[in-house]
Protein backbone atom coordinates (compact mmCIF):
# COMPACT_ATOMS: atom_id res chain seq x y z
CA UNK A 1 0.00 0.00 0.00
CA UNK A 2 1.57 3.21 -1.16
CA UNK A 3 -0.04 6.35 0.25
CA UNK A 4 2.69 8.64 -1.02
CA UNK A 5 1.01 11.41 -2.99
CA UNK A 6 2.46 12.32 -6.33
CA UNK A 7 1.08 15.31 -8.19
CA UNK A 8 3.50 15.47 -11.12
CA UNK A 9 1.18 13.69 -13.52
CA UNK A 10 -1.08 16.75 -13.64
CA UNK A 11 1.47 18.43 -15.90
CA UNK A 12 1.83 15.36 -18.05
CA UNK A 13 0.37 15.26 -21.50
CA UNK A 14 -2.86 13.26 -21.93
CA UNK A 15 -1.60 11.88 -25.23
CA UNK A 16 -2.57 14.48 -27.81
CA UNK A 17 0.65 16.50 -27.50
CA UNK A 18 -0.85 19.73 -26.28
CA UNK A 19 -3.27 19.13 -23.37
CA UNK A 20 -2.09 18.33 -19.83
CA UNK A 21 -4.24 16.62 -17.20
CA UNK A 22 -4.48 19.99 -15.47
CA UNK A 23 -5.89 21.59 -18.63
CA UNK A 24 -8.35 18.74 -18.93
CA UNK A 25 -9.48 19.12 -15.34
CA UNK A 26 -10.01 22.85 -15.72
CA UNK A 27 -12.06 22.37 -18.85
CA UNK A 28 -14.05 19.67 -17.01
CA UNK A 29 -14.67 22.16 -14.22
CA UNK A 30 -15.94 24.57 -16.83
CA UNK A 31 -18.40 21.94 -18.07
CA UNK A 32 -19.60 21.31 -14.52
CA UNK A 33 -20.19 25.04 -14.04
CA UNK A 34 -21.89 25.37 -17.43
CA UNK A 35 -24.25 22.43 -16.83
CA UNK A 36 -25.10 23.65 -13.32
CA UNK A 37 -25.56 27.30 -14.30
CA UNK A 38 -27.75 26.63 -17.36
CA UNK A 39 -29.83 24.05 -15.49
CA UNK A 40 -30.23 26.54 -12.63
CA UNK A 41 -31.77 29.05 -15.04
CA UNK A 42 -34.23 26.41 -16.29
CA UNK A 43 -35.00 25.39 -12.70
CA UNK A 44 -35.58 28.95 -11.49
CA UNK A 45 -37.85 29.91 -14.39
CA UNK A 46 -39.95 26.72 -14.39
CA UNK A 47 -39.88 26.36 -10.61
CA UNK A 48 -41.13 29.91 -10.07
CA UNK A 49 -43.96 29.50 -12.56
CA UNK A 50 -45.07 26.11 -11.26
CA UNK A 51 -44.67 27.12 -7.61
CA UNK A 52 -46.78 30.24 -8.18
CA UNK A 53 -49.47 28.33 -10.07
CA UNK A 54 -49.85 25.96 -7.13
CA UNK A 55 -50.86 28.79 -4.81
CA UNK A 56 -53.62 30.23 -7.02
CA UNK A 57 -57.06 30.47 -5.41
CA UNK A 58 -58.64 27.23 -6.52
CA UNK A 59 -61.67 28.29 -8.51
CA UNK A 60 -62.55 28.09 -12.20
CA UNK A 61 -59.72 27.43 -14.61
CA UNK A 62 -57.14 28.09 -11.89
CA UNK A 63 -58.18 24.79 -10.30
CA UNK A 64 -56.68 22.98 -13.26
CA UNK A 65 -53.51 25.04 -13.08
CA UNK A 66 -53.10 24.04 -9.43
CA UNK A 67 -53.56 20.38 -10.41
CA UNK A 68 -51.07 20.74 -13.25
CA UNK A 69 -48.53 22.26 -10.86
CA UNK A 70 -49.01 19.43 -8.36
CA UNK A 71 -48.65 16.79 -11.08
CA UNK A 72 -45.47 18.46 -12.34
CA UNK A 73 -43.87 18.35 -8.90
CA UNK A 74 -44.89 14.72 -8.26
CA UNK A 75 -43.61 13.62 -11.66
CA UNK A 76 -40.17 15.17 -11.39
CA UNK A 77 -39.71 14.38 -7.71
CA UNK A 78 -40.49 10.69 -7.83
CA UNK A 79 -38.09 9.51 -10.53
CA UNK A 80 -34.37 9.29 -9.72
CA UNK A 81 -32.29 12.02 -11.38
CA UNK A 82 -30.09 9.50 -13.20
CA UNK A 83 -33.17 7.82 -14.69
CA UNK A 84 -34.54 11.21 -15.75
CA UNK A 85 -31.23 12.00 -17.46
CA UNK A 86 -31.46 8.66 -19.31
CA UNK A 87 -35.03 9.52 -20.34
CA UNK A 88 -33.88 12.82 -21.84
CA UNK A 89 -30.83 11.28 -23.46
CA UNK A 90 -32.02 7.87 -24.69
CA UNK A 91 -35.81 7.76 -24.65
CA UNK A 92 -37.23 11.14 -25.64
CA UNK A 93 -35.00 11.72 -28.73
CA UNK A 94 -35.93 8.30 -30.09
CA UNK A 95 -39.65 9.06 -29.70
CA UNK A 96 -39.37 12.57 -31.08
CA UNK A 97 -36.78 12.51 -33.87
CA UNK A 98 -35.96 16.25 -34.21
CA UNK A 99 -34.40 16.08 -30.74
CA UNK A 100 -31.70 13.78 -32.08
CA UNK A 101 -30.00 16.85 -33.54
CA UNK A 102 -29.85 18.51 -30.14
CA UNK A 103 -26.43 18.23 -28.40
CA UNK A 104 -26.39 16.06 -25.29
CA UNK A 105 -25.33 19.07 -23.23
CA UNK A 106 -28.72 20.70 -23.86
CA UNK A 107 -30.59 17.49 -23.00
CA UNK A 108 -28.74 17.17 -19.70
CA UNK A 109 -29.41 20.83 -18.90
CA UNK A 110 -33.13 20.34 -19.50
CA UNK A 111 -33.15 17.09 -17.50
CA UNK A 112 -31.29 18.50 -14.50
CA UNK A 113 -33.18 21.78 -14.77
CA UNK A 114 -36.64 20.23 -14.71
CA UNK A 115 -35.66 17.83 -11.92
CA UNK A 116 -34.56 20.82 -9.84
CA UNK A 117 -37.58 22.90 -10.90
CA UNK A 118 -39.82 20.59 -8.87
CA UNK A 119 -37.78 21.37 -5.77
CA UNK A 120 -37.69 25.09 -6.51
CA UNK A 121 -41.47 25.00 -7.05
CA UNK A 122 -41.92 23.48 -3.60
CA UNK A 123 -39.85 26.27 -2.02
CA UNK A 124 -41.64 29.03 -3.94
CA UNK A 125 -45.04 27.61 -2.99
CA UNK A 126 -44.01 27.39 0.66
CA UNK A 127 -42.68 30.97 0.49
CA UNK A 128 -45.94 32.35 -0.90
CA UNK A 129 -48.03 30.37 1.55
CA UNK A 130 -45.93 31.58 4.47
CA UNK A 131 -47.16 35.14 3.86
CA UNK A 132 -50.00 36.26 6.12
CA UNK A 133 -53.37 35.85 4.41
CA UNK A 134 -53.97 39.55 5.02
CA UNK A 135 -51.46 40.42 2.29
CA UNK A 136 -53.59 38.77 -0.37
CA UNK A 137 -56.77 40.32 1.05
CA UNK A 138 -55.13 43.75 1.18
CA UNK A 139 -54.37 43.43 -2.52
CA UNK A 140 -57.95 42.44 -3.25
CA UNK A 141 -59.30 45.26 -1.06
CA UNK A 142 -57.28 47.74 -3.10
CA UNK A 143 -59.02 46.45 -6.20
CA UNK A 144 -55.99 44.65 -7.67
CA UNK A 145 -56.58 41.72 -9.98
CA UNK A 146 -55.11 38.34 -9.06
CA UNK A 147 -52.20 38.95 -11.44
CA UNK A 148 -51.55 42.36 -9.94
CA UNK A 149 -51.76 41.00 -6.40
CA UNK A 150 -49.07 38.47 -7.25
CA UNK A 151 -46.94 40.94 -9.20
CA UNK A 152 -46.95 43.80 -6.68
CA UNK A 153 -47.75 42.23 -3.30
CA UNK A 154 -47.06 38.52 -2.94
CA UNK A 155 -44.12 37.68 -5.19
CA UNK A 156 -41.79 40.53 -4.14
CA UNK A 157 -42.13 39.29 -0.55
CA UNK A 158 -42.10 35.58 -1.30
CA UNK A 159 -38.95 35.62 -3.42
CA UNK A 160 -36.98 37.29 -0.69
CA UNK A 161 -38.21 34.84 1.94
CA UNK A 162 -37.33 31.91 -0.26
CA UNK A 163 -33.66 32.77 -0.85
CA UNK A 164 -32.12 30.67 1.96
CA UNK A 165 -33.75 27.42 0.77
CA UNK A 166 -32.87 28.36 -2.82
CA UNK A 167 -29.24 28.71 -1.74
CA UNK A 168 -29.17 25.08 -0.72
CA UNK A 169 -30.87 24.10 -3.98
CA UNK A 170 -28.21 26.05 -5.92
CA UNK A 171 -25.53 24.11 -4.04
CA UNK A 172 -27.41 20.87 -4.72
CA UNK A 173 -27.54 21.52 -8.44
CA UNK A 174 -23.73 21.69 -8.58
CA UNK A 175 -23.51 18.37 -6.78
CA UNK A 176 -26.24 16.88 -8.94
CA UNK A 177 -24.55 18.01 -12.17
CA UNK A 178 -22.10 15.15 -11.48
CA UNK A 179 -24.76 12.78 -12.82
CA UNK A 180 -24.00 14.11 -16.32
CA UNK A 181 -21.03 11.72 -16.39
CA UNK A 182 -23.50 8.97 -17.26
CA UNK A 183 -24.23 10.50 -20.66
CA UNK A 184 -20.59 11.32 -21.44
CA UNK A 185 -20.58 15.03 -20.68
CA UNK A 186 -16.91 15.74 -20.03
CA UNK A 187 -17.47 17.25 -16.58
CA UNK A 188 -15.52 16.82 -13.34
CA UNK A 189 -16.84 13.41 -12.32
CA UNK A 190 -16.21 11.89 -15.74
CA UNK A 191 -12.74 13.46 -15.67
CA UNK A 192 -12.17 11.88 -12.26
CA UNK A 193 -13.19 8.44 -13.50
CA UNK A 194 -11.16 8.59 -16.71
CA UNK A 195 -8.05 10.24 -15.27
CA UNK A 196 -8.07 7.74 -12.40
CA UNK A 197 -8.04 4.88 -14.85
CA UNK A 198 -5.38 6.36 -17.13
CA UNK A 199 -2.93 7.57 -14.47
CA UNK A 200 -3.63 5.12 -11.62
CA UNK A 201 -3.26 8.13 -9.31
CA UNK A 202 -6.85 7.91 -8.13
CA UNK A 203 -6.35 9.50 -4.74
CA UNK A 204 -4.71 12.62 -6.15
CA UNK A 205 -7.29 12.94 -8.92
CA UNK A 206 -10.22 12.49 -6.52
CA UNK A 207 -8.70 14.92 -4.00
CA UNK A 208 -8.34 17.59 -6.67
CA UNK A 209 -11.86 17.07 -8.03
CA UNK A 210 -13.43 16.96 -4.56
CA UNK A 211 -11.65 20.19 -3.65
CA UNK A 212 -13.02 21.88 -6.77
CA UNK A 213 -16.57 20.74 -5.93
CA UNK A 214 -16.29 22.04 -2.36
CA UNK A 215 -14.74 25.33 -3.51
CA UNK A 216 -17.52 25.86 -6.04
CA UNK A 217 -20.20 25.15 -3.44
CA UNK A 218 -18.56 27.66 -1.08
CA UNK A 219 -18.49 30.36 -3.74
CA UNK A 220 -22.17 29.79 -4.55
CA UNK A 221 -22.96 29.96 -0.85
CA UNK A 222 -21.15 33.31 -0.47
CA UNK A 223 -22.78 34.80 -3.58
CA UNK A 224 -26.24 33.79 -2.42
CA UNK A 225 -25.53 35.17 1.07
CA UNK A 226 -24.60 38.48 -0.56
CA UNK A 227 -27.83 38.55 -2.55
CA UNK A 228 -29.81 37.62 0.53
CA UNK A 229 -28.29 40.46 2.52
CA UNK A 230 -28.92 43.05 -0.18
CA UNK A 231 -32.58 42.32 -0.71
CA UNK A 232 -33.58 41.54 2.85
CA UNK A 233 -37.07 42.76 3.76
CA UNK A 234 -36.78 45.83 6.01
CA UNK A 235 -38.30 45.28 9.42
CA UNK A 236 -37.72 41.52 9.59
CA UNK A 237 -35.48 39.82 12.15
CA UNK A 238 -32.46 39.54 9.85
CA UNK A 239 -32.57 43.07 8.42
CA UNK A 240 -30.08 45.74 9.36
CA UNK A 241 -31.30 48.70 11.34
CA UNK B 1 -37.63 3.11 -34.06
CA UNK B 2 -40.28 5.66 -33.22
CA UNK B 3 -43.06 3.52 -31.81
CA UNK B 4 -42.65 1.65 -28.59
CA UNK B 5 -42.58 -2.12 -28.65
CA UNK B 6 -43.17 -3.79 -25.33
CA UNK B 7 -43.54 -7.31 -26.70
CA UNK B 8 -40.20 -8.34 -25.20
CA UNK B 9 -41.73 -8.16 -21.76
CA UNK B 10 -42.35 -11.56 -20.26
CA UNK B 11 -41.99 -13.38 -16.98
CA UNK B 12 -38.61 -14.81 -17.88
CA UNK B 13 -37.20 -11.34 -18.38
CA UNK B 14 -38.43 -10.35 -14.95
CA UNK B 15 -36.90 -13.37 -13.22
CA UNK B 16 -33.67 -13.31 -15.22
CA UNK B 17 -32.80 -9.64 -15.10
CA UNK B 18 -35.05 -7.54 -12.93
CA UNK B 19 -35.58 -9.42 -9.65
CA UNK B 20 -31.88 -9.51 -8.82
CA UNK B 21 -31.47 -5.77 -9.28
CA UNK B 22 -34.72 -4.94 -7.50
CA UNK B 23 -33.73 -7.06 -4.49
CA UNK B 24 -30.34 -5.38 -4.31
CA UNK B 25 -31.85 -1.87 -4.48
CA UNK B 26 -34.25 -2.69 -1.64
CA UNK B 27 -31.51 -4.37 0.37
CA UNK B 28 -29.19 -1.40 -0.09
CA UNK B 29 -31.95 1.03 0.90
CA UNK B 30 -32.93 -0.87 4.05
CA UNK B 31 -29.39 -1.52 5.29
CA UNK B 32 -28.33 2.08 4.63
CA UNK B 33 -31.50 3.35 6.34
CA UNK B 34 -31.04 1.33 9.52
CA UNK B 35 -27.27 1.84 9.64
CA UNK B 36 -27.59 5.50 8.70
CA UNK B 37 -30.19 6.21 11.39
CA UNK B 38 -28.10 4.49 14.09
CA UNK B 39 -24.85 6.14 13.05
CA UNK B 40 -26.71 9.42 12.41
CA UNK B 41 -28.22 9.44 15.91
CA UNK B 42 -24.74 9.04 17.38
CA UNK B 43 -23.52 11.96 15.26
CA UNK B 44 -26.49 14.13 16.27
CA UNK B 45 -25.93 13.38 19.95
CA UNK B 46 -22.25 14.24 19.57
CA UNK B 47 -23.17 17.58 18.02
CA UNK B 48 -25.72 18.39 20.72
CA UNK B 49 -23.52 17.21 23.59
CA UNK B 50 -22.10 20.68 24.20
CA UNK B 51 -18.59 19.21 24.36
CA UNK B 52 -16.37 20.67 21.69
CA UNK B 53 -14.13 17.65 21.22
CA UNK B 54 -17.24 15.60 20.36
CA UNK B 55 -19.19 18.24 18.47
CA UNK B 56 -16.40 19.42 16.18
CA UNK B 57 -15.45 16.09 14.57
CA UNK B 58 -19.13 15.22 14.11
CA UNK B 59 -19.89 18.59 12.52
CA UNK B 60 -16.87 18.32 10.23
CA UNK B 61 -17.88 14.85 9.14
CA UNK B 62 -21.48 15.84 8.43
CA UNK B 63 -20.57 19.03 6.56
CA UNK B 64 -17.92 17.32 4.46
CA UNK B 65 -20.25 14.51 3.42
CA UNK B 66 -22.97 16.98 2.58
CA UNK B 67 -20.78 19.12 0.35
CA UNK B 68 -19.47 16.35 -1.92
CA UNK B 69 -21.58 14.86 -4.74
CA UNK B 70 -22.77 11.36 -3.86
CA UNK B 71 -21.24 9.98 -7.06
CA UNK B 72 -17.82 11.20 -5.93
CA UNK B 73 -18.34 9.64 -2.49
CA UNK B 74 -19.23 6.34 -4.16
CA UNK B 75 -16.06 6.55 -6.27
CA UNK B 76 -13.91 7.48 -3.25
CA UNK B 77 -15.04 4.48 -1.21
CA UNK B 78 -14.71 2.15 -4.17
CA UNK B 79 -11.11 3.32 -4.49
CA UNK B 80 -10.21 3.51 -0.81
CA UNK B 81 -11.81 0.41 0.76
CA UNK B 82 -9.64 -2.07 -1.17
CA UNK B 83 -6.63 0.05 -0.16
CA UNK B 84 -7.58 -0.20 3.50
CA UNK B 85 -8.62 -3.85 3.69
CA UNK B 86 -5.90 -4.97 1.31
CA UNK B 87 -8.11 -6.89 -1.11
CA UNK B 88 -10.75 -5.92 -3.67
CA UNK B 89 -14.34 -6.02 -2.44
CA UNK B 90 -17.29 -6.18 -4.81
CA UNK B 91 -19.13 -3.11 -6.07
CA UNK B 92 -22.24 -4.23 -4.16
CA UNK B 93 -20.56 -4.42 -0.75
CA UNK B 94 -18.73 -1.18 -1.43
CA UNK B 95 -22.07 0.49 -2.23
CA UNK B 96 -23.63 -0.77 1.01
CA UNK B 97 -20.78 0.64 3.10
CA UNK B 98 -20.79 3.94 1.19
CA UNK B 99 -24.51 4.54 1.48
CA UNK B 100 -24.56 3.70 5.19
CA UNK B 101 -21.89 6.22 6.14
CA UNK B 102 -23.04 8.82 3.59
CA UNK B 103 -26.70 8.73 4.61
CA UNK B 104 -25.70 8.94 8.29
CA UNK B 105 -24.71 12.56 7.65
CA UNK B 106 -28.19 13.36 6.31
CA UNK B 107 -30.08 11.37 8.95
CA UNK B 108 -28.06 13.05 11.70
CA UNK B 109 -29.22 16.48 10.51
CA UNK B 110 -32.82 15.28 10.67
CA UNK B 111 -32.32 13.90 14.18
CA UNK B 112 -30.67 17.11 15.32
CA UNK B 113 -33.44 19.30 13.92
CA UNK B 114 -36.03 16.96 15.47
CA UNK B 115 -34.51 17.18 18.92
CA UNK B 116 -34.11 20.94 18.63
CA UNK B 117 -37.71 21.35 17.48
CA UNK B 118 -38.94 20.48 20.96
CA UNK B 119 -39.32 23.73 22.85
CA UNK B 120 -37.12 24.60 25.80
CA UNK B 121 -40.19 24.99 28.00
CA UNK B 122 -40.85 21.27 27.70
CA UNK B 123 -37.44 20.43 29.16
CA UNK B 124 -37.87 23.04 31.87
CA UNK B 125 -41.30 21.66 32.71
CA UNK B 126 -39.68 18.27 33.14
CA UNK B 127 -37.10 19.70 35.51
CA UNK B 128 -39.82 21.54 37.41
CA UNK B 129 -41.55 18.20 37.96
CA UNK B 130 -38.31 16.90 39.43
CA UNK B 131 -37.27 14.68 36.49
CA UNK B 132 -33.59 14.10 35.85
CA UNK B 133 -31.95 15.03 32.51
CA UNK B 134 -32.16 11.41 31.34
CA UNK B 135 -35.82 11.11 32.33
CA UNK B 136 -36.91 14.34 30.68
CA UNK B 137 -34.99 13.33 27.51
CA UNK B 138 -36.57 9.89 27.43
CA UNK B 139 -40.08 10.73 28.63
CA UNK B 140 -40.61 14.21 27.22
CA UNK B 141 -38.19 15.31 24.51
CA UNK B 142 -37.48 12.18 22.48
CA UNK B 143 -41.10 11.00 22.03
CA UNK B 144 -42.04 14.42 20.64
CA UNK B 145 -38.85 14.72 18.63
CA UNK B 146 -39.37 11.32 17.08
CA UNK B 147 -42.94 12.13 16.24
CA UNK B 148 -41.87 15.39 14.63
CA UNK B 149 -39.21 13.83 12.49
CA UNK B 150 -40.80 10.54 11.49
CA UNK B 151 -42.20 11.88 8.19
CA UNK B 152 -38.87 13.52 7.33
CA UNK B 153 -37.00 10.29 8.09
CA UNK B 154 -39.27 8.45 5.67
CA UNK B 155 -38.93 11.15 3.03
CA UNK B 156 -35.15 10.91 3.33
CA UNK B 157 -35.47 7.16 2.86
CA UNK B 158 -37.39 7.69 -0.39
CA UNK B 159 -34.60 10.00 -1.56
CA UNK B 160 -32.12 7.33 -0.49
CA UNK B 161 -33.98 4.76 -2.57
CA UNK B 162 -33.79 7.04 -5.61
CA UNK B 163 -30.10 7.71 -4.98
CA UNK B 164 -29.27 4.01 -4.98
CA UNK B 165 -29.49 4.25 -8.78
CA UNK B 166 -26.16 6.11 -8.66
CA UNK B 167 -24.28 2.87 -7.96
CA UNK B 168 -24.31 2.86 -11.77
CA UNK B 169 -20.99 4.71 -11.42
CA UNK B 170 -19.23 1.60 -10.08
CA UNK B 171 -21.26 -0.91 -12.06
CA UNK B 172 -23.13 -2.51 -9.17
CA UNK B 173 -26.17 -4.53 -10.28
CA UNK B 174 -29.15 -2.58 -8.96
CA UNK B 175 -32.68 -2.11 -10.28
CA UNK B 176 -31.68 0.39 -12.97
CA UNK B 177 -28.82 -1.84 -14.09
CA UNK B 178 -31.27 -4.75 -14.33
CA UNK B 179 -33.45 -2.78 -16.73
CA UNK B 180 -30.44 -1.62 -18.68
CA UNK B 181 -29.05 -5.14 -19.13
CA UNK B 182 -32.49 -6.43 -20.12
CA UNK B 183 -32.81 -3.61 -22.65
CA UNK B 184 -29.42 -4.40 -24.16
CA UNK B 185 -30.13 -8.13 -24.37
CA UNK B 186 -33.42 -7.66 -26.18
CA UNK B 187 -32.16 -4.69 -28.17
CA UNK B 188 -34.94 -2.56 -26.69
CA UNK B 189 -33.02 0.03 -24.59
CA UNK B 190 -35.59 2.80 -25.04
CA UNK B 191 -38.46 0.72 -23.69
CA UNK B 192 -36.29 -0.61 -20.87
CA UNK B 193 -35.34 2.87 -19.64
CA UNK B 194 -38.93 4.01 -19.90
CA UNK B 195 -40.13 1.01 -17.88
CA UNK B 196 -37.44 1.69 -15.27
CA UNK B 197 -38.76 5.24 -14.90
CA UNK B 198 -42.34 3.97 -14.56
CA UNK B 199 -41.39 1.42 -11.90
CA UNK B 200 -39.34 3.96 -9.91
CA UNK B 201 -42.20 6.44 -10.15
CA UNK B 202 -44.82 3.96 -8.95
CA UNK B 203 -42.69 2.91 -5.97
CA UNK B 204 -41.67 6.43 -4.93
CA UNK B 205 -45.05 8.01 -5.54
CA UNK B 206 -46.91 5.40 -3.48
CA UNK B 207 -44.39 5.67 -0.67
CA UNK B 208 -44.59 9.46 -0.61
CA UNK B 209 -48.40 9.29 -0.57
CA UNK B 210 -48.16 7.04 2.48
CA UNK B 211 -45.76 9.49 4.13
CA UNK B 212 -48.18 12.36 3.48
CA UNK B 213 -51.01 10.44 5.15
CA UNK B 214 -48.74 9.60 8.06
CA UNK B 215 -47.75 13.23 8.40
CA UNK B 216 -51.36 14.35 8.65
CA UNK B 217 -52.10 11.61 11.18
CA UNK B 218 -49.27 12.09 13.62
CA UNK B 219 -48.78 15.85 13.47
CA UNK B 220 -48.79 17.31 16.96
CA UNK B 221 -51.64 19.75 17.31
CA UNK B 222 -50.45 22.97 18.87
Amino acid sequence: MNMHLEWGFFLRDIGDGKTSYLDWMISAWGWTLAVAACAWVVALVMGSIIGTLRTLPSEGIARWLVKLGNAWVELFRNIPLLVQIFLWYHVIPSLYKPLQEVPSFALVVVGLGLFTSARVAEQVRAGIQSLPRGQRYAGMALGLTTTQTYRFVLLPMAFRIVIPPLTSEAMNIIKNSSVAFAVSISELTLFAMQAQEETSRGIEVYLAVTTLYIATALVVNRVMARIEKRIRIPGTVGAEK
Amino acid sequence: MGALDLSFLNWELVTNFLIKGFVFSIQLTLIAMVGGIIFGTVLAMMRLSGRKWLALPAATYVNTMRSIPLVMVILWFFLLIPFLVGKPIGAELSAIITFTVFEAAYYSEIMRAGIQSVSRGQVNAGYALGLTYGQSMRLIVLPQAFRNMLPVLFTQTIILFQDTSLVYAIGAYDMLKGFEVAGKNFNRPVEAYLLAAVVYFIICFSLSTVVKRLQAKIAIIR
